[in-house]
């Protein structure tokens, strides 16, 4: 078997080119396992930007992912609204209370601002340090919530499912605010060094609004942002439905779709057409208790179907690993991505 | 019976609330309250459930047709009606988690096909535990959105076995939609793969439980 030929950027940037670079990206999107590598609980891992440099850094030679993420925790970004984070001891932090309590707060809402606010600053100092270390060796990935995905964490997802169907105007309004963050957000993760942006928008998938009620909100708020966001973008809907909608996704300017573990990869490659890559899609709930034989037969089987040509990141089909997969699977998806993802492909039928 | 229940979808997937409830009127014309709730909406629930798990209906259509659904059947059925079911007494609750809406669909599904049910909110798994110990409930439907909060649902199952409760477990979540063996794993008796196969497990298990 030859050396690798090429560095994690290098491999990446020509999959995302559609072309095959020297083997299959591997984007293994650990974070809380950071937390693990320190021997800390999660909620002091987050609380200071050293750990999770320290903890990134340390993933990255041990899995031998090609991509560095410097995510924290979803509501970090409702953190900077004023909410609360609640800390859990295995898994994700989750969103406090609402911090929109009722339909008319909305309009007199006004964002935060990203240099004011310490829990994003803290974000900001990782992906500083994080491009100091590797230049441009590694992909950083920043994250930034849709601001259409946003309000499920603002406002609850029930009172926002009806805000969208009967309070349309509010609904905009409460869209341009958030715009107004998530660019600004987006944005200050790119000049403190991040290589793109994973944009995260679960509620655009047709797991939870179907596709013409997308086209008229979802995909338009993504049009106007992913236009102000000054590099690259993937958009990720975190385990959610993408088939019916894969290309308007591609519509809105994004590179990269995150996909899922319900779909079928082969038929989403072949629906790509080459004019999106494809993230995904191994499945990180059953991930917790595969052995290491079965975590190699998900790699060989994503890879079959999804790798030939480039345009595919191996991943996860949420955006995050879970607190409960263990390290010896996470050793051998990169084992197995080492072996049956190097180019050309000609092991497959 | 069948061209109804067809166009009372179409008017629930699409958000017609006006043409909905025509068809609910319709259909009273014709049938007893508890009939419509059997012959109508929940058949018509049925469908849209099965649409989610194939891919053809969205989160929020079925959440937005069973709040619809749980206000016209409240309408004509209000919870002290001698008509509502014979079930056995029930509760639901977000189980650790702070994701609610799961729970919001199944209890609208429930109530609009005739059911009663406690709804506990969210619990921890001793405040869950003691809940439904002190009520009497014969049938626990616990949500779920994150695995940590799923793999708990097992901390359950063991305290009611070590308190010799018989309690029945109902659990639904992403977590089982995406590991096909993990309710079985956790010890629940049964997993919904959409809300209305809540309704569909619990009505199988009345006649045993009264």
């Amino acid at each position: 078997m030859n050396a690798p030929s090429m560095n994690s950027m290098q491999r990446t940037l020509t999959a995302l080119g559609q072309q095959e670079p020297d083997r299959v990206p591997l984007f293994l999107l650990t974070t809380l396992h950071g937390a693990r590598e320190l021997g800390l609980s999660i909620e002091e891992y987050f609380s200071r930007s050293e750990h999770v440099i320290e903890g990134q850094m340390r993933l990255l030679k041990k899995y031998g992912g090609d991509c560095l993420y410097p995510f924290f925790y979803a509501p970090i970004e409702t953190e900077a609204w004023g909410g609360e984070v609640v800390y859990l001891p295995d898994g994700p932090p989750n969103a406090g209370p609402p911090i929109i309590r009722s339909a008319q707060a909305i309009d007199h809402l006004e964002p935060p601002r990203v240099m004011e606010s310490p829990c994003l600053v803290r974000v900001l100092e990782t992906i500083r340090e994080l491009k100091a270390r590797v230049g441009d060796t590694v992909p950083i990935i920043g994250v930034a919530i849709s601001p259409f995905s946003l309000p499920v964490m603002q406002m609850g997802f029930d009172r926002y499912l009806e805000l969208i169907y009967e309070q349309p105007e509010r609904f905009e309004h409460l869209m341009r605010v958030n715009e107004a963050f998530t660019v600004e957000w987006a944005n200050a993760q790119l000049a403190a060094g991040a290589t793109a942006i994973c944009y995260f928008d679960p509620i655009s998938s047709t797991t939870n609004i179907p596709r013409d009620l997308y086209l008229k909100t979802g995909q338009q708020v993504a049009r106007r942002t992913l236009a102000r966001i000054k590099g690259p973008t993937a958009t990720h809907l975190a385990s959610g439905r993408v088939l019916p909608i894969l290309n308007d996704i591609a519509d809105t300017g994004t590179a990269v779709v995150g996909v899922s573990a319900l779909e079928d990869l082969a038929e989403l490659k072949a629906a790509a057409n080459r004019r999106v890559s494809l993230l995904g899609n191994l499945n990180g709930i059953e991930m917790r208790r595969w052995t290491p034989e079965q975590a190699e037969a998900a790699v060989k089987t994503a890879i079959a179907k999804a790798g030939r040509g480039g345009g595919f990141l191996l991943g996860d089909n949420h955006g995050e690993i879970p607190w409960q997969v263990p390290e010896d699977v996470l050793l051998a998806i990169g084992e197995a991505t080492r072996r049956w993802g190097r180019y050309p492909l000609d092991w497959i039928e | 019976m069948e061209a109804r229940i067809g166009k009372f979808q179409v008017a629930l997937e699409s958000l017609d609330k006006l043409g909905a409830e025509a068809l609910f009127r319709e259909a009273l014309a014709e049938l007893s309250p508890i009939q419509v709730v059997e012959n109508l909406v929940v058949p018509t629930l049925e469908r849209i459930g099965q649409g989610w798990n194939e891919g053809t209906v969205a989160l929020s259509q079925i959440y937005m047709s069973g709040r619809f659904c749980e206000d016209l059947v409240e309408r004509v059925l209000p919870p002290s009606d001698p008509d509502r079911k014979h079930q056995p007494r029930s509760a639901i609750a977000v189980l650790n988690d702070y994701h609610m809406l799961g729970k919001r669909i199944v209890y609208s599904m429930m109530r609009a096909s005739g059911f009663e049910l406690f709804d506990y909110g969210r619990m921890s798994v001793t405040e869950l535990c003691e809940r439904a110990r002190a009520d009497g409930i014969r049938v626990l439907l616990i949500s779920v959105l994150m695995l940590p909060s799923a793999l708990k649902v097992r901390e359950v199952r063991e305290t009611f076995d070590a308190q010799g409760l018989d309690i029945k477990i109902i659990v639904g979540g992403a977590p089982f939609l995406f590991d096909a063996d993990l309710w079985r794993e956790v010890g629940a008796d049964a997993m919904g793969h959409n809300a209305s196969d809540a309704v569909d497990i619990v009505q199988s298990w009345m006649g045993a439980m009264q």
